[in-house]
């Protein structure tokens, strides 16, 4: 097994079956996906469907009651598979570590793992930062920022990882419509650079039709539609129309 | 508290597997012995000395009365080497770096800063549990050194100055001397070292356990501490046993 090449391809990711419960509440019942090598897929669904639930059991934080994570066939809690794929996550909270700085932050993997030198890793946290639009404040501490802040700062760490596969959690959820388009630019432009597949999780629907290759829609633990984006915009189901279509339209728009 | 106990040997074991990666975590193991160093060390004096006064000044008199001042030194010597200042440093410890070790270890499971080392592949035993425990257990046993030599001094102090035993400095030390020897040093160094991976595993276990929010923090930080605590008497008791049969 070359390492190398393991470490350059984008891989597949499949859900098979997925089911889990919280202390008899069940929240996923269910779930199969196949996602495709290279792709941006985003997950999209009202608040407190199972999403970040969803998430976690790809990335292997959780595990599942019935059915399988496969990452490139592989079963994600099977042995090595951490060592063998860089896969990275940004969390809903962002999840910094308070106790570092947002350098030492940014650049844990590579101190962690001995991956690079000090000097190039301050190059690489650096160029990173910047990518993020938060050039220099490297030695800040994370209670210093501000949520959406934080939220960069994690989008940071994750790019460092130069992953294969990243999951993204409501990247957008904390930011102001300026910098939630420039996430969503970096999200494409990381594809794009290194065909990572790449997972967005957001109940955004700018940022989801913005950046998605395919999209699917959860409802209460249920998925209910797979497609492109076009598809999805055409789907029947009239819950699936109320949940894209609903917006802020309660007062008679003022003419000008 | 005691069905987590097999909980805790495995991460006592998982944490002797990852022994090996101490060398590459130095750095957080100094850091967490300048922390441990910095946070008792007055207070383990302060202690120590107030400890060794008291037995003088419980026991001196009686024995004074009886001629028997000249063994007041081995009396305090030995009960301090062999048995309080391990188990008055442990309870010191478990109180002010067992309570922080399980609060700081709650609060990254609590906000899924664990999590997020886990999808970085980096091993939370080995960052966060491992530079503990080696600090740890390197600090204690030092700190109980520490504390049977200022425990001594406390005890001397009294003997002196205290009018119903009045017997002269070297009057104590030649006791101490004459009775304390070096397996009851061992004795005491023994001791600590199993206090210490008491406290590092009960109060890291703790930690990662933490479920909820800031409430289960302070569950956690409480139960860190009562355990360890209770554990320590527990362990202090059969391991007396044990080294007594060993004639250590
Ligand atoms: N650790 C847990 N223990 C118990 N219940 C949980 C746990 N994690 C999630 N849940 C439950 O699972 C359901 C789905 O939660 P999840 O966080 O996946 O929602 P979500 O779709 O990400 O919502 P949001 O858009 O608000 O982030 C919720 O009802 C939540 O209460
Ligand atoms: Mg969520």
């Amino acid at each position: 097994m070359n390492a190398a090449d393991a470490n350059s391809r984008s891989v597949s990711v499949q859900v098979r079956g997925l089911r889990k419960s919280f202390d008899g509440q069940p929240v996923l019942f269910g779930i199969d996906l196949d996602i495709q090598p290279g792709e941006i897929f985003v997950i999209m669904g009202p608040s407190g469907s199972g999403k970040s639930v969803l998430l976690k059991h790809i990335i292997g934080l959780e595990s599942p009651d019935e059915g399988t994570i496969l990452i490139e066939g592989q079963p994600i809690d099977s042995p090595g598979v951490m060592d063998k794929f860089r896969m990275a996550m940004v969390f809903q909270s962002g999840a910094l570590l308070n106790s570092l700085t947002v350098g030492e932050n940014v650049g844990l993997y590579l101190t962690e793992h001995r991956l690079k030198p000090p000097a190039e890793i301050a190059r690489v946290v650096a160029e990173k930062l910047e990518l993020v639009g938060l050039k220099g404040l490297e030695e800040r501490n994370p209670s210093e920022l501000s949520g959406g802040m934080k939220k960069r700062v994690a989008i940071a760490r994750a790019l460092v990882i130069e992953p294969q596969l990243v999951l993204y959690d409501e990247p957008t959820s904390e930011l102001d419509p300026l910098s939630a388009v420039t996430i969503g630019e970096e999200i494409l432009n990381l594809n794009q650079r290194t065909h990572a597949t790449s997972i967005v999780v957001t109940h955004d629907r700018d940022l989801a039709f913005g950046v998605a290759d395919r999209m699917a829609i959860i409802l209460e633990g249920r998925i209910v539609f797979v497609g492109t984006p076009d598809e999805t915009r055409r789907a029947p189901d009239p819950a699936i129309q109320k949940f894209l279509t609903s917006d802020f339209s309660f007062k008679p728009k003022s003419k000008l | 508290m005691f069905q987590n106990i097999g909980e805790m040997l495995i991460l006592f074991w998982r944490t002797l597997r990852a022994l090996p990666a101490t060398l590459r975590q130095r750095r957080k193991v100094a850091e967490q012995l300048f922390e441990i160093g910095n946070a008792s060390l007055l207070m383990a004096c302060i202690l120590s000395l107030f400890i060794g006064g008291v037995i003088t000044l419980e026991s001196g008199p009686v024995l004074a009365e009886r001629g028997l001042s000249s063994t007041i030194g081995a009396l305090v010597g030995l009960s301090m080497c062999k048995e309080l200042a391990p188990v008055m440093m442990a309870v010191l410890i478990a109180g002010r770096i067992g309570s922080a070790m399980a609060a700081e270890i709650g609060s990254m499971r609590v906000y899924q800063e664990i999590d997020a080392l886990s999808t970085m592949n980096i091993n939370p035993i080995h960052y966060l549990v491992l530079p503990r425990v080696v600090a740890i257990s390197f600090a204690l046993p030092v700190l109980v050194i520490f504390s049977m030599l200022v425990g001594w001094w406390g005890g001397a102090l009294v003997a002196v100055t205290y009018q119903k035993i009045h017997i002269t400095w070297q009057a104590f030390f030649s006791s101490l001397k004459e009775f304390v020897e070096v397996h009851d040093l061992v004795h005491g160094f023994i001791k600590s070292y199993a206090f210490a991976l008491v406290i590092g595993v009960v109060s890291c276990h703790q930690g990662l356990q933490t479920i909820g929010g800031p409430r289960g923090i302070g569950r956690s930080v409480t139960k860190a501490v009562v355990n360890s605590i209770v554990l320590i008497l527990i362990l202090d008791y059969f391991l007396t046993r044990v080294l007594v049969y060993f004639e250590i």
